[in-house]
């Protein structure tokens, strides 16, 4: 199996700018079975990454690595070695709920908290020490998300009152409130329609003066349309017949869409498999 | 052609059946006989819930009427003195109810976080779900046993704070399952976003998820009231029984259910429609406890 990614590539015309996360070598284990293999890829700063592949390549899974989401499942292991900012996640010294401040998350469902569209972003704030003028930052945050206008007749409301594309715009507006400096988009748009789909991608090349994103996505126009960058994964059958997942090719978008180096990677954003 | 036959013979089949729309009359009897046995079924179960309410209504609602505000003001009389109420029997009841309440609710709600939130699903938790099902199989009078060996035995008297302990026996497993229900509620999602925003644990439980689950946590506590209002076997030797107002928590308590154990056992007519009214009084209280039970859980989020 090869290790692509820029280290097999020319270096040249790939990723640019220093790293905000490198991940090396990294494979993701439940239990005995190994759900990702060998993945090295750097995320640079301030730019969109998009991971595309087939389901079940383990896009999502190296995902939540990046926040130590994984941590909640029994049986979740990490091997290899992630840094941000030159710091080890995985140190036993690294408290998790500090890398999830400052790598935020979005995810695939809505999920606002049961409670006021003001206070689903004041809670955030509030638990990460934020101190200043709370009024100012909810407003900040919303009109961020491109919420605002929508919603600052109603911030009482709760946040379940809103529309699927509203939830999802005030879960990013809770994201960015904490000013994270990484947010993670787990398949951001699956649960909404077109035109809230179109609405996040525009909030997407917003926040990317702001943020450095990584995005998970099933949609290959998607991919095209927010990032600057895009990883292919794809599955591949291992020696006892179970499925793993490993990145195939890491490259600038215009490249992975247009002149793909590995084969498999042509097939997938040709729509031959996948 | 052969091998088409049956399949043409069977379209037409279907089509000459599929005109016929009237239900044939055997399925008739047998779905209006099914019906009957159901609503005879539902009559039986009605029954005795029905019958309870009309003798209380009927032996009851007179006393309590009769001489309205003296009922709940006054004192029981003693024996051959007409007149009277059951003023110490009432406070003793929400008295003890109370103290019952005080213990089991932060018992209960926290074990249950614990579980739900803290311990999920280790041995710990199992362990602990475990005996909250044998706890709520314990008869009600062993509970009050354990209150008396406990809490009697110790202070050397019967009071309303033996009393409440054994309630409160009573009243956690039923808070635990009903809190663990309403924790689990809230959806997966919500915990991964509390999550997603560096929320600890007890941040997230004590500022959203626990503030969401409060209508399930609400009925269970009004179900373990309405339980622990009706209880008599608990009480019996550890509020025990008092003729006046008991002047603390640490002196023989009346409470209503014990108080028609008492009274309905005399040969003294006042005696036993003060029962009977006493009686009323505890189905009204539990009923109406029961109906707050239902309207908290119609508010709830999820």
């Amino acid at each position: 199996m090869t290790n692509p990614s820029i280290y097999s590539n020319s270096t040249d015309n790939s990723i640019s700018g220093s790293p905000v996360i490198t991940t090396e070598n990294v494979s993701i284990f439940y239990g005995s079975f190994q759900a990702v293999r060998n993945v090295f890829l750097d995320i640079p700063k301030n730019k969109v990454v998009a991971f595309i592949g087939p389901s079940g390549c383990g896009k999502s899974t190296l995902l939540r690595c990046y926040n130590r989401l994984n941590d909640l499942i029994p049986g979740a292991r990490v091997e290899g070695k992630i840094t941000y900012q030159n710091i080890d996640l995985y140190d036993p010294k690294v408290d998790p709920v500090e890398v999830r401040r400052r790598i935020g998350m979005v995810f695939q469902r809505p999920n606002p908290f049961p409670k006021s569209i003001y206070e689903n972003i004041a809670f955030g704030a509030r638990i990460n020490g934020y101190k200043g003028d709370m009024d100012e930052l909810v407003e900040r945050s919303l009109k961020g998300a491109a919420l605002w206008d929508e919603v600052k007749d109603k911030l009482k409301e709760s946040g379940l009152s809103l529309s699927g594309g509203q939830q999802q715009r005030l879960c990013i507006a809770r994201t960015i409130a904490i000013e994270p400096e990484v947010i993670l988009m787990d398949e951001p748009c699956s649960a909404l329609d077109p035109i809230s789909t179109l609405r996040v991608e525009d909030l997407i090349h917003e926040l990317k003066q702001r943020f450095t994103i990584i995005i998970v996505t099933h949609n290959m126009q998607q991919a095209s349309r927010v990032a600057d960058y895009t990883a292919f994964f794809n599955a591949e059958a291992g020696e006892h017949g179970s499925r793993f997942g490993y990145l195939v090719e890491y490259d600038r978008t215009e490249n992975i869409f247009n002149a793909p180096q590995e084969k498999a990677t042509q097939d997938y954003v040709s729509g031959r498999f996948g | 052609m052969s091998s088409q036959n049956p399949l043409d013979s069977h379209h037409q089949d279907l089509s000459s059946r599929a005109m016929d729309y009237t239900v044939s009359s055997g399925r008739k009897f047998f779905g209006s006989l099914m019906t009957t046995l159901v609503i005879l079924c539902v009559a039986i179960a009605i029954l005795p819930l029905g019958s309870i309410l009309f003798m209380l209504l009927k032996n009851g609602l007179g006393r309590l009427f009769q001489d309205f505000p003296a009922v709940f003001t006054e004192l029981p009389p003693p024996p051959l003195v007409d007149g009277g109420g059951l003023r110490n029997a009432i406070m003793g009841t929400i008295l003890t109810c109370l103290i019952g309440s005080l213990i089991s609710v932060p018992v209960g709600v926290l074990t249950a976080i614990y579980t739900v939130e803290f311990g999920q699903g280790n041995k710990l938790s199992q362990f602990v779900r475990f005996c909250t099902n044998v706890l709520s199989g314990v008869p009600s009078i062993i509970a009050g046993l354990f209150a008396y060996g406990v809490v009697v035995l110790t202070m050397g008297t019967f009071s309303a704070i033996a009393g409440g302990v054994a309630l409160s026996v009573l009243m956690v497993p039923i808070i635990i399952r009903t809190a663990e229900e309403g924790l689990k509620s809230i959806p997966r999602e919500v915990r991964q976003g509390l999550v997603g925003i560096g929320a600890t644990t007890f941040q997230g439980v004590f500022s959203v998820i626990l503030p969401a689950a409060l209508p399930f946590i609400a009925t269970g506590v009004t179900l373990a009231l309405a339980r622990a209002a009706g209880e008599t076997a608990p009480l019996l030797f550890t509020a025990l029984f008092n003729q006046y107002d008991a002047r603390s928590l640490r002196e023989p308590t009346a409470t209503l259910s014990v108080l028609i154990y008492n009274y309905a056992i005399t040969p003294y007519k006042n005696q036993n429609e003060l029962a009977w009214a006493a009686a009323l009084i505890v189905v009204v209280l539990i009923l109406a406890v029961s109906i707050l039970a239902r309207s908290f859980t119609k508010r709830k989020v999820y």
